[in-house]
């Protein structure tokens, strides 16, 4: 997604002149562009993301749109105080971008995954924490996120385009992308795809539901009346169980005193201390496809 | 502004000060009067309209606040809500950007140089031409975040930004040489690419001029972020408060209230 990530930002910082561009020293074979687009816009704050985070939001005390880049891990756990009360508190206009949200730096190992970062950022003030499910889902989230004049986390990863999937369709906080009846499932983030190839290896007639943004600022009607009519929801997030997705969506329908068969599919941290790709981290978390198979033949035939 | 004048002030300031912590029987009174003269030196003497403060050190909120009204920033009324509930004026400044004076809330240590240093690096981007001063304390200089934000400052050559360090010697548990020692600080600031000067008497109005315009002097060659370490004494004019650390946290007896009052008074 940092691909589709630069080139939706080399365009928006060239059509609006006050954004500026802060990265933690990251961007190596991949920010490029947008560098040579902005020029003195661009600015490497070096390997400090808290200064980085408050120097922001003095910039956008200022009226200047600053956007920090970072790999996910660093640009939301170090400078979380200053996430915290310089950009939430404030609702300062700042854009907090994290490349490989969950365990997408996979082998890098431990100290480079953000299995936390949603359930920390969510629960701050102001913020908005933006999560594309696909490489061609980031233009319009990028777009949905920058429309929005406050404080904002983009939580980037690693996705193939899904098949089957409109992949035109518009900014929604909650998009159907396909639509059944025998389970409801929603997801965040590219891990989605794997519940969808799951869907699609069973021949289940599912009604797929992708959140993009947390909290849910506008949850529609749709995903509440998915979950009354099928009775059956799985929620897939590579984030840990507590303060992710699943919690959101439980509130939600409980608020709606929808009660349903549940099951939730969520990363468990390091169950054998032994690390890999992400894929093989998605295994031991039972979020790979296969994975999810069973999670699914369990929900709809259990 | 005459320095007699700003004795003046200091001394109505502290008067308002000293009651405003009285009737809320609260505590940070030391850290208010320590930096004090540094307040109002740049809200009397040396900020202009679009000047811009970011006083790091927030839990001497009740100096800004004294200061901020004094100086026709902040509505003299208002400070009678200081420490009660439903005010702006809380113990720290407020984040709610109502206060145009106080752009930025603060109170957890080592925020207010990034913060400061980001809106000078601004300029370079709205054309805009002003001066950020940025008032730190020891602790201040415990935070690992304000080094990165002076490492930032000296490397961006951020000329429009002025650094005063409140250094009086004592941090929140104990005497600074004994927690984490600072010195040498001048040469610290110095390294990091700061145009330095020491306001040996950081108490004293006119060592306070002389340092700011030294360094303002010489960052005009040397195109240097300005840090002026003021050597300030905690509590400073109550003679039971100064260099004592407890201060920092104890509120004042009615016994200890009328003697600080008197001797704040009397003050030269």
């Amino acid at each position: 997604m940092r691909k589709e990530f630069a080139a939706w930002m080399e365009t928006y910082a060239l059509e609006n002149q006050d954004v500026i561009f802060l990265t933690g020293d990251l961007g190596f074979m991949a920010l490029e562009n947008v560098q040579a687009a902005m020029g003195t816009r661009f600015v490497n704050a070096g390997v400090s993301e808290q200064n980085m985070i408050s120097l922001a939001a003095g910039m956008a005390q200022q009226g200047l749109k600053p956007f920090c880049y970072s790999i996910a891990p660093f640009i939301v756990f170090r400078p979380a105080e200053q996430i915290r009360l310089d950009v939430g508190l404030h609702n300062m206009n700042v854009k907090i971008v994290g490349n490989g949200g969950g365990y997408g730096y996979g082998i890098m190992g431990a100290t480079h995954h953000a299995l936390e970062d949603l359930a920390v950022l969510s629960s701050f003030p102001n913020l908005r924490c933006f999560v594309p499910y696909s490489n061609e889902d980031v233009k319009s989230v990028c777009q949905a996120m920058s429309a929005y004049a406050g404080s904002a986390y983009l939580r980037l990863g690693f996705g193939a385009a899904p098949v089957g999937v409109d992949a035109a369709q518009a900014y929604a906080p909650v998009r159907r992308l396909t639509a059944g009846h025998a389970v409801t499932v929603v997801g965040i983030g590219p891990v989605l795809l794997n519940a969808l190839a799951a869907c699609s290896a069973l021949n289940l007639s599912a009604d797929v539901f992708a959140i993009s943004e947390l909290p849910v600022s506008d949850w529609g009607t749709a995903l509440a009346e998915s979950a009354a009519r099928t009775h059956k929801v799985l929620v897939v997030e590579e984030h840990v169980q507590r303060g992710g997705l699943g919690e959101h969506v439980a509130h939600w329908l409980l608020t709606r005193g929808v009660h349903v068969k549940w099951a939730h599919a969520f990363a468990r941290g390091y169950p054998n201390q032994r690390y890999g790709s992400q894929a093989y981290h998605q295994q031991l978390s039972g979020l790979d496809a296969e994975s999810l198979q069973a999670v699914l033949r369990e929900l709809t035939h259990g | 502004m005459e320095n007699s004048n700003l004795s003046q002030i200091r001394r109505e300031c502290a008067t308002t000060i000293l009651g405003l912590y009285h009737r809320a029987h609260a505590g940070h009174i030391g850290p208010s009067l320590s930096c004090l003269e540094i307040l109002i030196d740049l809200h009397f003497k040396r900020m202009r309209p679009e000047d811009v403060c970011i006083l790091s050190k927030g839990h001497a909120a009740v100096g800004l606040y004294t200061v901020l009204a004094k100086s026709g920033r902040l509505d003299p009324q208002e400070l009678d809500t200081y420490y009660k509930d439903g005010t702006r004026l809380a113990a720290h400044p407020p984040c709610s950007r109502e206060i145009p004076a106080i752009p930025f809330g603060t109170g957890s240590l080592g925020h207010g140089l990034s913060l400061a240093a980001g809106i000078a690096f601004s300029q370079r981007y709205t054309g805009r031409s002003f001066q950020v001063y940025c008032v730190l304390s020891d602790g201040d200089c415990n935070e690992g975040s304000t080094w990165e934000a002076a490492l930032f400052a000296g490397h961006h050559a951020l000329t429009n930004l002025t650094v005063v360090v409140d250094a009086n010697g004592l941090q929140g548990f104990g005497a600074t040489c004994d927690v984490c020692g600072l010195e040498p600080l001048e040469e610290k600031w110095r390294s990091f690419g700061f145009e330095v000067q020491v306001a040996k008497h950081g108490n004293v109005f006119a060592d306070l001029d002389a340092a700011h315009q030294a360094a303002a002097c010489a960052a005009q060659k040397s195109n240097r972020p300005q840090c002026i370490i003021a050597r300030t004494i905690k509590g400073h004019g109550v003679s039971y408060m100064e260099n004592k650390m407890e201060w920092h946290y104890l509120p004042m007896s009615e016994t200890q209230y009328q003697q600080a009052v008197q001797e704040t008074e009397a003050h030269a």
